[in-house]
């Protein structure tokens, strides 16, 4: 203990006078409405991530079918109930594809928002070599300030905004995706 | 990992320098990322609005840390991450090993950690049988080469690829040759997923600290922070103190800056919010002060502590494009870490708040409005006062202290320079003039402006 007291002692020796919190209530929304989900497909597409705009979960089904024809699939959506979840999070190593539902999307970066509980392994949308992420169309928000508030004080054990497949440029700044997460994500947009 | 201590800032340049196609291609490289940032921050009329706002909360978090440190550190032992505070490396180092050796942990998978390298962890652990394997690809490609990272973001900006692929057929067994990004990248992601799958301990540093919340936000590209952490029995996070905000909805302002100025790109791939370990899994965050303390009370120098460590200073800066990472020999390069290493030993870093021009161009870009060059040029002044100044430097500013505060012996010093540049040029164009390395001198003029302005005036 002696050493939290001694930092927490010398920090409030040397921190500055009270200095006030701004107020960030006022950064203007860029995007609304249709002009967000564009703005989310255009991001969305730029960072390397494959958009597609349906109807119903039963278009989604019918082209995850067509586009991954083979491999371990897991789900937590009914949808897909029959790819079972299992106890031992290195056994999800093989996972070919991955499906969820997010909370939400932001248009100014293409970054969709799951918890814990959205994904139910901390590790499935990572492990996996694909990953198929879904987000209603009335749920993609404009900026990050409006995602902090539609978060606003949930409960989440771990949650995570994730905005295109996993990627590098750390050699000679060639892009690469596929670093050590999914090679692929596809979005569906739904309405 | 050495760092060289023997060498200065301004004779590594010297060394990078030897090697002039190279200089050309990193500064054009790290001048491309610049560019990227522009084009990225422009789309945004609110720009300068979200970097008042980021200093602003930086202001408040580092006027009220004491209070906010206790809040988080409440709020994360309620969420049940265990807390642990260390003064310096040394306690961050035993720390790290105690949490192993505790669960009989002797290897290791760590993404990317500033402070651990600032702390020199994985030197410290090798000597203590625990290895630890760097998961982020470009700091795995350097300490393949044995190398610390050369930049913050971008550790193995400073390497070519066939550099790269020399070190994976060495020791990863990618084909000889083989100089691909794509096929490199696939190599190493194949052998760090093996790495990933059998680690029992995780380690991960912070960008974002919620003294509300008492969760920690850790961003990446690779997703390789998070496949460490949610694959182990353990995950370890290390962060120093000033990683600190108040609230959750203050992650929305520094979000939105973090990449934009780092890369150009809107938010990184993955921006994971630790609030809770997952079930069966153990959570450590390790608080480190390591002189943060110290410089929180050094008036000029606080403002550094707001650093959310984007790169984007060193992107911008002519000498860092011009000089490589590696000639700061500190952990943290570029003119950020001209500002930060001499709080940490002023006489080892004293060399480095002068390797600038102090054209600014890092505090125009700087999110959290850091006076970065003003205070590389405090710097210069407390060295110079404290005694840490070089000697030649010092000869050289009394010299020009005793010319500039006469004026007969200023123009007398002008022109006998005049006339000997004229009759002995080579007495200064040669390898003993730094001047001269680099470029030719210019012909000597043949009267002063004062000479010019006494005969002109009319």
């Amino acid at each position: 203990m002696s050493n939290r007291n001694n930092i927490l002692a010398a920090i409030l020796a040397n921190q500055p006078d009270a200095a006030p919190l701004p107020d960030i209530s006022h950064f203007n929304y860029l995007y609304a409405g249709e002009d967000a989900v564009e703005k989310f497909i255009t991001v969305s597409t730029g960072i390397g991530s494959s958009v597609h705009r349906v109807s119903d979960m039963m278009q989604v089904s019918k082209l995850i079918g067509e586009k991954f024809p083979q491999g371990r699939v897991i789900s937590n959506l009914p949808e897909f109930a029959h790819m079972p979840l299992v106890d031992e999070v290195h056994t999800y190593a093989d996972v070919e594809l991955s499906i969820f539902k997010t909370r939400f999307g932001v248009a100014e970066n293409g970054a969709m928002w799951v918890t814990e509980a959205d994904i139910s392994e901390r590790v499935l949308p990572f492990i996996c070599q694909h990953l198929v992420l879904i987000v209603n169309a009335g749920d993609i928000l404009s900026t990050m300030h409006q995602a902090y508030e539609r978060i606003a004080d949930a409960e989440y054990s771990y949650a995570t905004f994730i905005s295109g497949p996993s990627k590098t440029a750390d050699i000679e700044q060639s892009l690469v995706l596929g670093a050590h997460g999914p090679r692929s994500l596809t979005v569906f947009i739904i309405g | 990992m050495m760092e060289s201590a023997e060498k200065d800032h301004a004779e590594l340049a010297k060394d990078f320098n030897k090697d002039e196609p190279r200089v050309d291609w990193h500064d054009e490289t790290l001048w491309w990322i610049r560019q990227k940032r522009d084009m990225s921050v422009n789309r945004l009329p609110e720009w300068e609005d979200l970097r008042e706002a980021a200093s602003l909360i930086k202001n408040n978090a580092l006027s009220n840390l004491n209070g906010y440190l206790q809040e988080f550190e409440a709020n994360a032992i309620k969420n049940g991450i265990k807390v642990h505070w260390a003064a310096d490396a040394a306690e961050h180092n035993h720390i790290v090993l105690s949490i192993l050796q505790e669960h009989g942990i002797n290897q290791m998978v760590k993404s990317k950690s500033m402070l651990t390298e600032e702390c020199h962890l994985n030197n410290f652990l090798a000597e203590n049988g625990v290895e630890v394997i760097d998961s982020d690809l470009g700091e795995r490609i350097v300490q393949l080469a044995n190398e610390p990272p050369s930049h913050i973001v971008l550790p193995c900006i400073h390497m070519k690829k066939g550099e790269i692929g020399d070190l994976f057929h060495k020791y990863l067994g990618s084909a000889e040759g083989e100089s691909d990004p794509q096929v490199l990248t696939e190599t190493a992601r194949q052998h760090l997923r093996d790495v990933f799958l059998t680690r029992k301990a995780a380690l991960t540093g912070v960008n974002f600290a919620v003294a509300e919340t008492g969760e920690f936000v850790v961003c990446t590209n690779e997703g390789n922070a998070d496949m460490g952490a949610h694959l182990a029995d353990v995950h370890i996070a290390a962060m120093g103190v000033e990683k600190i905000i108040p609230l959750r909805k203050h992650l929305s302002v520094f979000l939105r800056l973090l990449t934009r100025s780092a890369t150009g790109q809107p938010i990184t791939t993955y921006s994971s919010h630790f609030k809770k370990p997952r079930a069966g899994q153990q959570m450590h965050l390790v608080l480190v002060d390591n002189g943060r303390s110290i410089q929180l009370g050094r008036e000029d120098f606080r403002n550094s502590l707001k650093c959310i460590r984007c790169g984007a200073c060193m992107n911008t800066c002519p000498v860092y494009r011009r000089s490589g990472g590696h000639s700061y020999h500190y952990a943290i390069s570029g003119p950020i870490g001209a500002i930060l290493a001499p709080n940490l030993d002023m006489k080892k870093h004293a060399d480095l708040p002068f390797a600038s021009t102090l054209c600014g161009s890092c505090s125009n870009v700087c999110p959290v409005k850091i006076d970065i060059h003003d205070q590389l040029y405090k710097w210069r002044q407390v060295i110079v006062q404290e005694g840490y100044a070089p000697e030649a430097k010092k000869a050289m500013m009394k010299g020009m202290a005793l010319t500039l505060s006469s004026p007969n012996f200023y123009r007398f010093a002008g022109k006998a320079g005049r006339i000997f540049m004229r009759i002995a040029p080579f007495a200064v164009n040669n390898k003993l003039n730094p001047w001269y390395n680099q470029r030719d001198m210019p012909d000597a003029p043949s009267e002063s402006f004062g000479e010019w302005y006494k005969k002109n005036r009319k």
